[in-house]
């Protein structure tokens, strides 16, 4: 048990044992996976107001192996990029400087903070953005985002929402920011290559990751990874990267799996309002719109 | 001496700017800037400044620009802003983050009405909203003082027993756009005036800690409770800070009040900013006239200097407050203060008087109006408006 233990929770592990995070928490998962792709960088997050900064704890306990800044809502962008100025002014010749993470959900990145992540890209910070993306408001008890899909039911939306997702990495992309890519907790190979690519780029970095949240999602804790997972196969949530703003490169080809059994296996989606079709047919629209960016480039 | 003719703007600029040059040794300088008349030249001029370890950050709003000041000084900059009337409410959310996060932010703000209506002119509403925020505020009456109380400012907040925001507020227009003669301090001067900035909980990633996180209520009453032991502390370190600046600079800086023959004085007019340069003339031509009437500025807003206050009225019958700001349901908000900083002490009634609320002019006539209703009265009532066109 306690070589278990220190294999999972080592001195490099980013978030420590005792959180009080959902099971099945997907930004949880993701978080370990950061942690481990980080293994040996000097880094800090800064976190605006969302679950991530619940994960922290009380004070002056903190989950977190690395320093954490706790942002305002729509700042975490601002902080990091005074965060990140500091460091690379005190960066000696020929080191590289400490990394700057914001670890943000997708109120803070979608809706509120938009404005800051945006002008942020613009100029190019030396900072990697990272959304983890449950669709919802999860830490005020599920509401609806521009991140919450058409369809989905939630406290706001009872009769499921009648909008469509904003295309975040579209946006990010439409900045010509030098990397922005998606990851999922299902893929974690992928997730720990993306992220070192970016560790070997300079400038704004952004990514997007599919984070379920089973109690937003009305799903099963044990099924989350699975559920992702179907995401990525059904093309609902591909995995794909943009260089430049201009370069797409789509990593994990769809395999033809039903966008229908990622979508059925939720009761967000079990509405009157989710068209069966529609669904369907929007996820693959989505997905063939990507193929033609990426020009049907061959996965490296 | 290096005595130029410079605007307001230009002196808080330059201070600013030799400020975070000064931390070239240590960890650098960073401001985040944003447009907002009448501010906009502080940041222009700290933007054209040749930082040899620093870096200007031009965000997208006022917000941004308190953020980015934040991030950088918990990473151990020095860190400076400016800001204006609804550029502050903007960034308001933040202006709490720098005090409660114990940041030694410097700001200078530029008081303007705020809209609506659009008015650019001066108001000190601006700044006042952030009365209870425990934010170190300072209202500055002349060029020469917005130059030497900016680098005091970073002296003060930086200062271990204290580790607090301060604004550094000035008159819209009246001293933002008015050249006046000042001594502009040099590098070598504020190098040896202002110590390495040292923030003590900056971030170390051999001890990782969480900034802000969630925290209880016993733990929360114990921050505020420091806060206010920091605010308390101010008046004494303060002291200490002028000396030093006495010393470097062989000049005075104004503290927390200053005061015009009030040593006799049966009727006393307070005010602050640039009223009180007004108020100190007319004080003279009533004193010409055998009329024993005085004047007290009030520099210091927060911490409020009560027990100067309460000192200098001592054994004086009336007290005038004027007022270039207007708070809904109390009236002037100095008045506010001094009256409650009186209370219970025999004698003095304070009568509040709001003059040039929106940015109207207060001339020494209406300051000649306010000093002969004063001296009519024999008891306080409600706020008088001034400069009301009939």
């Amino acid at each position: 048990m306690s070589v278990a233990r220190a294999e999972l929770f080592g001195e490099e592990c980013l978030l420590r044992p005792g959180n009080t995070n959902c099971g099945g928490c997907g930004m949880s998962v993701a978080l370990t996976m950061l942690g481990r792709a980080l293994a040996g960088e000097s880094y800090s997050l800064v976190i605006p107001a969302c679950c991530g900064i619940v994960t922290a704890g009380a004070y002056p306990t903190t989950s977190y192996n690395v320093p954490v800044i706790a942002s305002t809502f729509a700042s975490a962008p601002a902080f990091a990029s005074g965060v990140a100025a500091v460091n690379d002014l005190n960066c000696e010749p020929g080191e590289h400087p400490a990394h700057v993470i914001c670890w943000a959900g997708d109120g803070g990145t979608y809706d509120i903070g938009i404005a800051t992540l945006s002008a942020t890209a613009e100029r190019n910070e030396n900072l990697i953005y990272i959304c983890y993306d449950n669709e919802i408001y999860g830490n005020t008890g599920g509401q609806r985002s521009s991140a919450t899909p058409a369809a989905a039911r939630t406290t706001t939306t009872p009769g499921g929402k009648s909008e469509r997702k904003k295309d975040i990495i579209g946006i990010m992309a439409a900045h010509r920011v030098p990397y922005a890519a998606t990851l999922s907790v299902a893929h974690p190979e992928d997730f720990r290559d993306k992220i070192r690519r970016a560790l070997g780029i300079d400038g704004f970095r952004f990514f997007l990751i599919h984070a379920p949240c089973p109690t937003g999602w009305k799903t099963e804790p044990a099924e989350s990874v699975e559920l992702v997972r179907l995401a990525v196969r059904s093309g609902v949530f591909p995995l794909y990267e943009v260089f430049g703003g201009e370069d797409y490169r789509i990593n994990v080809e769809p395999d033809g799996t039903d966008p229908l059994e990622y979508y059925g296996r939720q009761r967000r989606f079990a509405g009157e309002g989710a068209d069966p079709e529609a669904l369907r047919h929007a996820a693959q629209m989505r997905m063939e719109r990507l193929r033609n960016l990426a020009g049907r480039r061959p996965i490296d | 001496m290096n005595m130029q003719l410079v605007t307001g703007n230009h002196a808080a600029g330059h201070s600013l700017s030799l400020a975070g040059e000064a931390n070239r040794g240590a960890r650098g300088a960073v401001c985040g800037i944003y447009p907002i008349t009448p501010q906009t030249e502080i940041v222009e001029y700290v933007a054209r400044f040749p930082f040899s370890k620093g870096r200007v950050i031009p965000v997208e709003s006022e917000h941004s620009a308190m953020g980015v000041c934040i991030g950088a000084a918990l990473n151990g900059a020095r860190a400076f802003t400016a800001s204006s009337a609804n550029g502050l409410a903007y960034m308001a959310e933040n202006v709490l983050v720098a005090a409660f996060y114990r940041l030694p932010i410097v700001m200078a703000a530029v008081n303007r009405t705020l809209g609506p209506p659009w008015n650019i002119w001066a108001d000190q509403g601006d700044t006042l909203m952030f009365r209870d925020f425990a934010w170190v505020q300072f209202y500055c009456d002349s060029n020469q003082d917005v130059a030497d109380t900016a680098l005091l400012a970073f002296r003060l907040a930086e200062d271990p027993r204290i580790l607090l925001p301060v604004m550094v507020c000035m008159d819209a227009f009246i001293v933002s756009h008015t050249s006046m003669e000042v001594e502009l301090a040099s590098q070598e001067q504020v190098d040896r005036f202002l110590p390495p900035c040292s923030v003590p909980h900056r971030l170390d990633p051999q001890h990782p800690v969480t900034v802000g996180g969630m925290a209880f209520p016993p733990e929360t009453l114990s921050q505020r409770m420091e806060l206010d032991e920091a605010l308390r502390r101010v008046p004494a370190v303060l002291e200490e800070h002028r000396a030093e600046f006495r010393e470097v600079f062989g000049r005075e800086v104004c503290g927390a009040v200053d005061s015009y023959r009030v040593a006799d004085a049966d009727r006393i007019v307070i005010a602050s900013g640039t009223i009180a340069t007004t108020v100190r003339d007319v004080v003279d031509e009533w004193r010409a006239r055998g009329e024993n009437v005085g004047m007290i500025r009030i520099k210091m807003f927060q911490p409020f200097p009560g027990r100067e206050i309460r000192s200098l009225c001592a054994g004086v019958a009336k007290i005038g407050v004027v007022d270039r700001n207007y708070a809904a349901g109390t009236g002037g908000i100095f008045c506010h203060e001094v009256r409650a900083n009186l209370q219970g002490q025999d004698g003095p009634f304070v009568q509040g008087y709001l003059a040039g609320v929106g940015g109207g002019d207060v001339v020494p006539g209406l300051v000649d109006e306010i000093m002969a209703d004063l001296s009519c009265r024999t008891a306080a009532g409600e706020a008088v408006w001034k400069g009301v066109e009939p």
